[in-house]
């Protein structure tokens, strides 16, 4: 056995190796995103604690076209993160069961479309009805 | 009848002699039938004797001859040289495990990990031969039935670069058979194998990267049975952190 010597090979650049592994990057930077808007959320909260002048100018600051781009990138960042988190939420619950049928992973991942559209469609609503 | 010809790209190793792994190209006759295993056979009996990889059955079963094909793991057995053709193959040893020679690696470590999770069911209660066997329903069946489909061919393994990055990580195949017999309901060594799942290297080490379950030959879905484990530790944690271990007794 003296002749054995197993040959590990190296990782950098491993997420590059294959189409799927691009998407999970791509599926986990979103993080990146949503956080920043997060941020940016909190900052408004903090100017609003300030007073109303404060605000105004902090609402008024959003209509840079920076922030346009930022907004726009941070939405489709956060529609993939949530679309990707709907369809693997199947692999992450316990088995479900309706009697002794077990739902179906389609079915869990259609019902939280449908809870996402129906509150989605609520809320803009609500925002554009207010 | 004129057979066609594909170039395989083979990457070989011998620890004898390289420092390093390096591709060699051969090519292959093949037809319509002809797997990626046959055209390494080709290879090892008309080509070159000393090319070294592992198989059995040729028909998804052993779990023997999984490889990279073009980058993806695959069984060989059930892979077709003419959905390459008339592209090339580039045939490696299954990533992320060490390579013992040529296409074959060294599974010490996954056997290991198979051997800490003690996959056998720990009986409830002791049973003597009067007492008949462990019954069990279709439906109770049905919990574990495709965790137990796995045929350890570390395709999963090949798949995880979580466990590439970091092979302390339990891994994909061994935390589905953990979770096969866990979910069995014969079985009563969920709480000798929690401390494995808990562990920073048991279901933590998975970031549900999901390509395990993409790669599965058998129909296994790793990726849940790890994730799934994620909700039971962390309930684990919580009623320990409520009732400590020999408060209430």
């Amino acid at each position: 056995m003296a002749a054995r010597r197993p040959y590990v090979r190296p990782m950098a650049g491993w997420w590059r190796r294959n189409p799927f592994y691009i998407f999970y990057m791509l599926r986990e930077s979103t993080a990146v995103f949503v956080a920043l808007y997060a941020l940016q959320l909190l900052y408004g909260l903090y100017m609003l604690s300030i007073g109303e002048a404060a605000f105004d100018t902090w609402l008024a600051s959003l209509q840079h076209p920076l922030y346009l781009v930022f907004h726009t990138v941070a939405l489709a960042a956060a529609l993939l993160h949530a679309f990707t988190w709907f369809n693997v939420a199947p692999k992450a619950m316990p088995v479900l069961y309706l009697g002794t049928r077990r739902v179906a992973d389609r079915t869990i991942v259609w019902v939280q479309f449908l809870f996402f559209f129906v509150i989605s469609a609520a809320m803009i609503g609500l925002a554009l009805g207010g | 009848m004129t057979q066609q010809e594909i170039n395989i790209e083979v990457l070989r190793y011998n620890p004898e002699k390289d420092s390093e792994p390096s591709y060699e190209t051969f090519q292959v006759p093949f037809s319509h039938e002809t797997s990626v295993l046959q055209g390494l056979q080709f290879i090892k009996d008309q080509l070159d004797g000393s090319l070294t990889f592992r198989w059995s059955c040729r028909m998804e079963i052993c779990g023997s001859c999984g490889m990279m094909i073009n980058g993806v793991p695959h069984l060989t057995c059930s892979a077709f040289l003419r959905d390459y053709y008339p592209g090339k193959l580039r045939i490696e040893p299954l990533s992320h495990l060490p390579i013992e020679r040529d296409l074959a690696v060294d599974q010490t470590d996954f056997l290991q990990k198979l051997e800490s999770i003690q996959p056998y069911i720990i009986p409830k209660e002791t049973r003597s031969l009067e007492d008949g066997p462990f019954k069990q329903t279709p439906a109770q069946r049905e919990r574990f039935y495709q965790f137990s489909e796995c045929i350890n061919c570390l395709l999963c393994y090949a798949a995880c670069p979580q466990y590439g990055l970091d092979s302390g990580f339990l891994g994909p195949a061994a935390m589905a058979l953990l979770h096969r017999y866990n979910s069995d309901s014969r079985d009563a060594g969920q709480a000798e194998r929690m401390p494995i799942v808990n562990a920073q290297e048991g279901v933590w080490g998975c970031t549900l990267v999901g390509y395990c379950s993409e790669v599965c030959p058998k129909g296994v879905d790793p990726a849940s049975a790890v994730n799934r484990n994620k909700v039971s530790s962390t309930l684990d944690y919580f009623f320990r952190f409520m009732a400590p271990r020999g408060a209430s007794e």
